[in-house]
């Protein structure tokens, strides 16, 4: 970089290729700041860091935010808690993940196209909307002013307005319900293009060897679907601990806290609500460690069973 | 499906030709609960949409369920007067024109240095951007960091993070790889530089892959709320879809929004004065239309999108 002296030796292939970087230097730069420069901040995790106070005065505490969520019995509850919350969400996602493969077969078997465009784009949207709106959605139907409050005190089936926004039951299913009606149509996207893709010869020849609609959905659609299926399962995988905050943060409330609060929430609430930012910064870094991990072995999985890793 | 039909009618495959009532019942019955799901994703917005132009007294003992009554448009008029809504709006819009353009320079440019052959140690540096997709520092740390970099509680929050997509990046990258090098070497030998070669030849190349990550970027801006919640604390930095998340669970704004706006607040008519269920739902339609808008319109590039996406894991 320093010394024309070398930069005289070089070809000029190598000095354009020095131009080109300097160039990009600025994103680079980017990169390094909003990447690599918030990894220092895991520092904060040493000590005993208050707000206000420049981080080198504060008392240096070694490990101990990292031993304290197994350590410490309120933070263990509190873990252990957020902990099942986490996991039991994600694998109910992941138990649905083969909803989307369900709905492109079916939606497949519609022979009218207008109908299937139809279906494919209204269900589509609630993809690309934010997931305040999506409570929004929800806000409208389920909240005391709802359309299910005035159409059952219609009926006098209840006398009061119940909120069943607030209403703790069935936490998680509630949470993977709200996430299928988002994601459900979009994730079949890929699916019904893999249907197209497939050779219809095959369905032809079937036909004529006497296969009903569903053998054929089952014996040439399914097959030619699951490696697809398995890659985003795979995928999957290294997000089990990951879940966002968003959808969490909107549907909770103080009632629901106990079954809502994921690991990220947790997070959130405990550095920035509560200011306890050296705790939260530990428990951030656990998780993203685990998450790396995770995601080796997400790709040691697939180069093994698939023969190609994932990156 | 349109072939198999169409080799049915020429009475080539007499398999096809045998449909049963069987066929037909199990034919509707598909057709039957799409349908259902279709509204069940619809109708939500729908409800909302005729609860804002219905005739407030009914909305507010829940009369309005599938057809709106006594149409009136003041709400919106109302709404928008309110003296955070423009404001508001006007920030989501600044945040998605800009944050959309500086994605795109941030995701093309690097994108086809990093193309270049020559670029300076490229396979160091081209890891080291990639592999950011892997790690993240993770909320706390990257708060401490805007608070450093004084970012925090700025506008500049919502926009400079977004130099930062590897995904992008190698998506044009790989783009890029594919036009034929002929073109850029014609120009090379005509003496222009990288820059000229960037934004005369190679960038209109482009134009599909840069179409379809614009598309998801503003998108992305438009939606972002998160940030507002994480790196904010004025009220002058809200987005729409942040005052709406305030309205929706705060329970007594509309005091607050009475004190604020004394002049909207003095419409005395009750079929035409603000409640704050209209104003949530009026907010709820004002923050959604431009997605439905430019939807339909832009659906094959969220498709192509999805489908990059898949292929690249």
């Amino acid at each position: 970089m320093s010394g024309s002296g070398i930069q005289k030796k070089k070809s000029p292939r190598e000095r354009a290729g020095f131009r080109l970087f300097l160039l990009s230097l600025p994103f680079l730069i980017g990169i390094f700041i909003f990447s690599y420069l918030p990894l220092a901040g895991w520092a904060y995790s040493f000590f005993n860091y208050k707000p206000g106070k420049n981080l080198f005065d504060c008392e240096f505490v070694g490990w101990k935010w990292f031993a304290a969520p197994f350590n410490n019995p309120v933070l263990r509850k509190q873990f252990i808690r957020v902990m099942k919350n986490t996991l039991a969400i994600n694998l109910l996602y992941m138990a649905t993940m083969i909803l989307p493969m369900i709905f492109a077969m079916f939606l497949m078997e519609i022979r009218s196209k207008w109908y299937r465009k139809l279906v494919q784009t209204l269900t589509t949207i609630p993809n690309f909307i934010s997931w305040v709106l999506v409570y929004a959605a929800f806000f409208s139907l389920l909240s005391t002013d709802g359309l299910l409050n005035s159409l059952l005190l219609k009926s006098g089936s209840i006398s009061n307005p119940v909120n069943f926004l607030m209403d703790t039951s069935h936490m998680w299913l509630k949470m993977l319900g709200y996430h299928l009606w988002k994601g459900l149509g979009w994730g079949a996207i890929i699916y019904i293009s893999a249907i197209t893709s497939i050779d219809s010869e095959i369905y032809e020849a079937a036909a004529i060897d006497g296969a009903g609609r569903f053998q054929k959905m089952w014996y040439i659609t399914t097959p030619h679907l699951i490696p697809t299926f398995f890659v985003m399962f795979i995928l999957q995988i290294g997000n089990i601990i990951n879940n966002g905050i968003d959808q969490y943060l909107v549907f909770s409330n103080a009632m629901n806290q106990d079954y809502i609060e994921v690991l990220d929430l947790y997070v959130y609430r405990y550095g920035l609500q509560q200011g306890n930012i050296s705790y939260a910064t530990a428990v951030g870094m656990w998780k993203s460690l685990v998450s790396v991990i995770l995601v080796l072995i997400a790709n040691t999985l697939s180069r093994k069973i698939r023969g190609s890793s994932i990156f | 499906m349109k072939i198999r039909n169409r080799k049915s009618a020429e009475g080539e495959s007499r398999a096809v030709e045998k449909r049963t009532a069987k066929d037909h019942v199990i034919d509707a019955v598909i057709c039957l609960i799409f349908g259902l799901f279709t509204v069940a994703c619809i109708f939500p917005f729908y409800y909302i949409f005729i609860n804002t132009i219905s005739d407030n007294t009914l909305v507010s003992t829940g009369r309005v369920n599938i057809v709106p009554v006594g149409i009136h448009f003041s709400n919106y008029v109302n709404v928008l007067s309110l003296k955070e809504l423009p404001r508001a709006g006007g920030l989501s819009l600044a945040r998605t024109v800009l944050g959309t353009c500086f994605t795109i320079i941030c995701a093309s440019f690097p994108a086809y240095c990093f193309s270049r052959e020559e670029y300076w140690h490229k396979k160091i540096f081209y890891r080291m951007v990639v592999i950011t997709m892997y790690f993240s520092a993770g909320v706390i740390p990257v708060f401490l960091t805007y608070k450093t970099l004084r970012i925090y509680d700025t506008f500049w929050v919502y926009i400079l993070p977004c130099c930062v997509t590897p995904f992008n990046l190698i998506l044009v990258k790989t783009y890029m790889e594919s036009l034929p090098p002929s073109l850029e070497e014609s120009a090379e030998i005509d003496g222009a530089g990288y820059l000229t070669r960037f934004t005369r030849i190679v960038m209109p190349l482009c134009k599909p892959i840069l179409a379809t990550i614009a598309v998801f970027s503003a998108v992305g801006q438009w939606n972002n709320w998160m940030d507002t919640v994480l790196y904010t604390r004025s009220k002058s930095l809200q987005t729409l879809q942040y005052v709406l998340y305030r309205y929706l669970k705060e329970a007594n704004t509309l005091a607050e929004i009475a004190r604020d706006n004394p002049e909207v607040m003095q419409e005395m008519d009750p079929a035409t004065m603000l409640s704050p269920l209209t104003i949530k739902y009026t907010i709820c339609i004002v923050t959604i239309v431009p997605i439905l808008v430019v939807y339909p319109f832009f659906q094959k590039y969220f498709v192509k999108g999805m489908m990059i996406g898949a292929v690249k894991g």
